[in-house]
């Protein structure tokens, strides 16, 4: 059983979560993930590792509520627990020190960029972090990000917060006036889809992490599976991070509306259960 | 594994084996017909996933138990992987000893409701009884042995005392497969103690996420698991290994020996255009869905599943079969089969494919899909299949398909099921310094011992054989269970 002995709203429908899992947290690093059960009836979802504090055994994972499973894992209060918790999964970041390294982070996206932001600081690397969000309230981690970041930049799709627009217009802004060595890309596909345009205009590597849907997470059902660069690579075993230049997110963002029909169902009937 | 032919001579001369031969001779016996297993009809059990084979009444069982000959030099053991004494358990079933022939059974075989099940009988033990030799139907071996077992079951019989730790020993196995159930088993009755890891949350591998339910009902391999986890065998899941631990972290915590049971776990692709759109699944995907998560039951569950009503299975194999039948259950109106090759190059049991036909399933034989066509959501609409002819023998002894060019055309379907086959996972031996590994990605072993090329990491089942059979991952982990020991023995002695 793996313990929740934390529990903190980030924004409406943004959460943050303790859990306790000690083997994972002393195993993890930066781009990994976990895939975790509610309950008998639950699905296999895979989560960021947000941060993990070695010492007390646990792992913070960072939930945007979307549908059916995100919620109830939202809603787990301090004290229960996940059925199942299994990690931790995909290839670690490979971290070096390169130059300036742009980390670009869009809505819940910008929970896996955090510990992946801090390892390139770490490392001895300028780190500019481009954070995006809808609105205001939707923001996360900014102020987490900042503490350790060269230099934050805000975007809202709306101006509520920040300067008004979309994350590539912040990230343009950088790239046009200084050399930047690599950028991350973390959030919706779309967006990674244009910060990867973007990037290649300048020539710079990019990376991004993607977020297909999975079952297993450990390579045996081919669910995750993605082209890049023509080729078919699983996500769980291969991934999460790829080369973002190279990344088919027409098909990526097909795939991901596999399910929607009957998420919705799903969705419908879980709130029917609810009080 | 030498048949200990002696002991079967023994249990041969007892009294009342001699006098149960007497009881009948071999015409009579011979003239008796098979039984035929009872069955759900197919139009009750496309329905819903209940267990297709209802299996055979007491009576049926021991009229099939008299044709058994009990021969002297009984051919049948050769042809199991395992060398079960055959004519032994038959006997005790004709005898009225059902719960004997369960505990005949369980001397050399840990898992005999499965394999009663699911092994290819056809091609193993019941291939090589002396009734082929007279040209009829060889003894029901199979079924006989899931009745023994199914007997004990229901008797709740299954003597299960924890074992003791006597030998001071600590071993793990990856993975929960049958082949890492049967090493378990072994090892816990030579007094190790034994942990066994893995990674899904679920035990017991392609048993849990990949046979369905209306073949091997999963109540079975529960209560498998459960006669195992009373004699003292330790389970832990969701555990990666080479991930959430290593063989070197187990080996900090007193771990001595280790037995990879990882299995096959790697779906294949064709690598054709279109092949990534929505609706087209892999064998492993669509059953894992369905047995694992119990997708069949969303939203009650929340793990979803495309429900095709044009479902196209490619393969010819078990997997394709189960997919199909799955399929079938999902409420598909149209189900089919493509295969390359011809119907009797199918490596799928005669059983399964038969199940399949009257089940309404279709065969599109010498038949290979070269192309999906999707809509604009991606989601697939059509695949572009070719006619195959078949050439000359190729390495597998089987004729070559080669394509007939200009004989494509389109078929219209809603969901694919790619079931041409898996590889070896390649998690473990690419975690795991020093392991020697072929280029398919198995593990190469001594074949003797089912040691690797490190002495104390031994292992055996779909990881050493690539996709095989069930009873032969058994018959691996019984013999690294085995020389695992002496290994140890040697090297506690040894100082
Ligand atoms: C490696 C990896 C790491 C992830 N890390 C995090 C994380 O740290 N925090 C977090 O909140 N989410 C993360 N996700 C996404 C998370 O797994 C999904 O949000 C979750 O599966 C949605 O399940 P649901 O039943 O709540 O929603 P559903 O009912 O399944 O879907 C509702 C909506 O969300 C969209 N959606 C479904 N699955 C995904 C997905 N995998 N990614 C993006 N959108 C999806 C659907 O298109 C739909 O519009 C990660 C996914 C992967 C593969
Ligand atoms: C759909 C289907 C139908 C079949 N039908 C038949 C049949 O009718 N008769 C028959 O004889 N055979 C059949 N087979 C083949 C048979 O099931 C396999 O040969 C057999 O299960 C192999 O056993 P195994 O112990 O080697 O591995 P598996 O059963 O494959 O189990 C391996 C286990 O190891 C786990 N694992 C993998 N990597 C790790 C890791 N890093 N850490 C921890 N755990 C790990 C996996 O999750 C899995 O649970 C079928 C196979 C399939 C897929
Ligand atoms: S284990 Fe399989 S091959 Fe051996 S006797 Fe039983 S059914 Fe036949
Ligand atoms: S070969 Fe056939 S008849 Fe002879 S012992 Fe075996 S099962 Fe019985
Ligand atoms: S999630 Fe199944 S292979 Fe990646």
């Amino acid at each position: 059983m793996n313990m929740i002995v934390d529990r903190e709203s980030l924004s409406d429908n943004v959460v943050k979560l303790v859990v306790e899992a000690p083997l994972i947290a002393k195993k993890q690093n930066p781009g990994q993930f976990v895939i975790v059960r509610t309950d008998e009836k639950g699905e296999r979802i895979p989560l960021t590792i947000a941060d993990a504090d070695k010492e007390r055994g646990t792992i913070t994972l960072i939930i945007q509520k979307v549908g059916t499973s995100s919620h109830k894992i939202a809603n787990l209060a301090p004290g229960a627990a996940f059925l199942d918790v299994s990690g931790p999964l995909g290839r670690p970041t490979h971290v070096d020190k390169l130059g300036t390294v742009l980390a670009c982070g869009g809505g819940v996206g910008i929970a896996p960029l955090y510990p992946i932001a801090r390892a390139f600081k770490n490392a001895g690397n300028r780190l500019i972090a481009v954070l995006g969000a809808r609105n205001r309230d939707l923001l996360i981690l900014e102020k987490e990000m900042a503490a350790f970041a060269d230099e934050t930049i805000i975007m809202t799709d709306d101006g509520s917060y920040g300067k008004k627009g979309v994350i590539t217009v912040g990230i343009e802004e950088v790239l046009v006036r200084e050399p930047v060595q690599l950028a991350v890309a973390i959030g919706p596909a779309v967006m990674m889809k244009f910060v990867a345009l973007l990037t290649k205009k300048y020539n710079v590597p990019t990376i991004a992490s993607l977020n297909t849907i999975m079952v297993d997470g450990t390579g045996m059902c081919g669910a995750c599976r993605v082209s890049v660069g023509g080729k078919t690579r699983f996500v769980c075993v291969d991934g999460p991070e790829f080369d973002a230049h190279e990344i088919d997110y027409d098909e990526m963002i097909k795939r991901l509306n596999t399910y929607k029909a009957e998420e919705k169902e799903s969705y419908d009937s879980y709130l029917g259960t609810l009080p | 594994m030498a048949v200990d032919s002696q002991e079967m001579n023994a249990d041969r001369s007892q009294d009342w084996r001699e006098e149960l031969r007497g009881k009948m001779n071999a015409k009579e016996r011979s003239g008796l017909p098979r039984v035929t297993m009872p069955e759900l009809p197919p139009t009750e059990r496309i329905t819903g996933f209940r267990e297709v084979n209802s299996g055979l009444p007491e009576e049926m069982a021991v009229r099939e138990a008299k044709r058994c000959l009990d021969c002297a030099t009984p051919s049948c053991v050769s042809g199991c992987p395992v060398n079960i004494n055959i004519p032994g358990f038959i006997k005790r079933i004709e005898k009225g000893d059902f719960l004997g022939a369960a505990q005949k059974l369980k001397e050399t075989n840990a898992l005999p409701a499965v394999c009663g099940r699911v092994c290819p009988q056809e091609v193993q033990c019941e291939a090589l009884c002396v009734y082929q030799k007279m040209k009829k139907p060889p003894v029901a071996i199979g079924y006989l042995e899931r009745f023994a077992s199914d007997c004990e079951r229901q008797a709740g019989a299954a003597s299960a005392t924890p074992l003791v730790n006597n030998s001071g020993m600590q071993v793990a196995a990856i993975g929960s497969g049958p082949a890492s159930l049967t090493f378990a088993g072994q090892m816990t009755k030579f007094g190790c103690r034994v942990t066994v890891f893995e990674a899904l949350h679920e035990l017991a591998g392609v048993l849990s996420y990949g046979i369905p339910e209306f073949r091997l009902p999963k109540s079975i391999v529960r209560s498998e698991i459960a006669y195992l986890e009373a004699i003292g065998v330790r389970f832990e899941r969701n555990v990666v290994v080479g991930k959430t631990l290593t063989i070197d972290d187990m080996k900090a915590q007193g771990y001595q020996g280790f037995f990879i049971g990882s299995g096959a776990g790697l779906p294949k692709f064709m690598r054709i255009p279109g092949e990534n759109s929505i609706g087209i699944y892999s064998s492993n995907e669509y059953l894992t869905r369905v047995n694992l998560m119990k997708a069949y039951q969303f939203p009650a569950y929340d793990t979803p599943i495309v429900r095709g009503k044009r479902v196209a299975v490619v393969g010819g194999g078990n997997t394709a079969m189960d997919s199909v039948r799955t399929a079938v259950r999902l409420g598909a109106e149209k189900a089919m089969i493509v295969y390359r090759r011809s119907e009797q190059e199918m490596p799928a049991r005669i059983e399964e494919v038969h199940h399949a036909k009257e089940e309404g399933v279709e065969f599109l034989t010498l038949t290979n899909p070269v192309e999906y066509l999707a809509d604009n959501e991606g989601r697939v609409r059509q695949m572009k299949v070719q006619k195959m002819g078949l050439g000359a023998a190729d390495d597998s002894g089987r004729r070559r398909p080669v394509a007939i060019v200009g004989s494509e055309y389109l078929i219209d379907v809603d969901t694919v099921v790619v079931g041409v086959g898996t590889d070896p996972n390649p998690l473990i031996p690419q975690s795991i310094q020093g392991l020697e590994v072929t280029k398919w990605g198995t593990i190469v072993v001594n074949e003797e011992t089912m040691q690797t090329a490190v002495p104390e990491i031994f292992a055996g089942g779909d990881i050493v054989r690539g996709g095989a059979t069930v009873i032969l991952a058994m018959g691996d982990g019984k013999k690294a269970a085995e020389s695992m020991h002496a290994f140890l023995l040697e090297k506690a002695a040894r100082g």
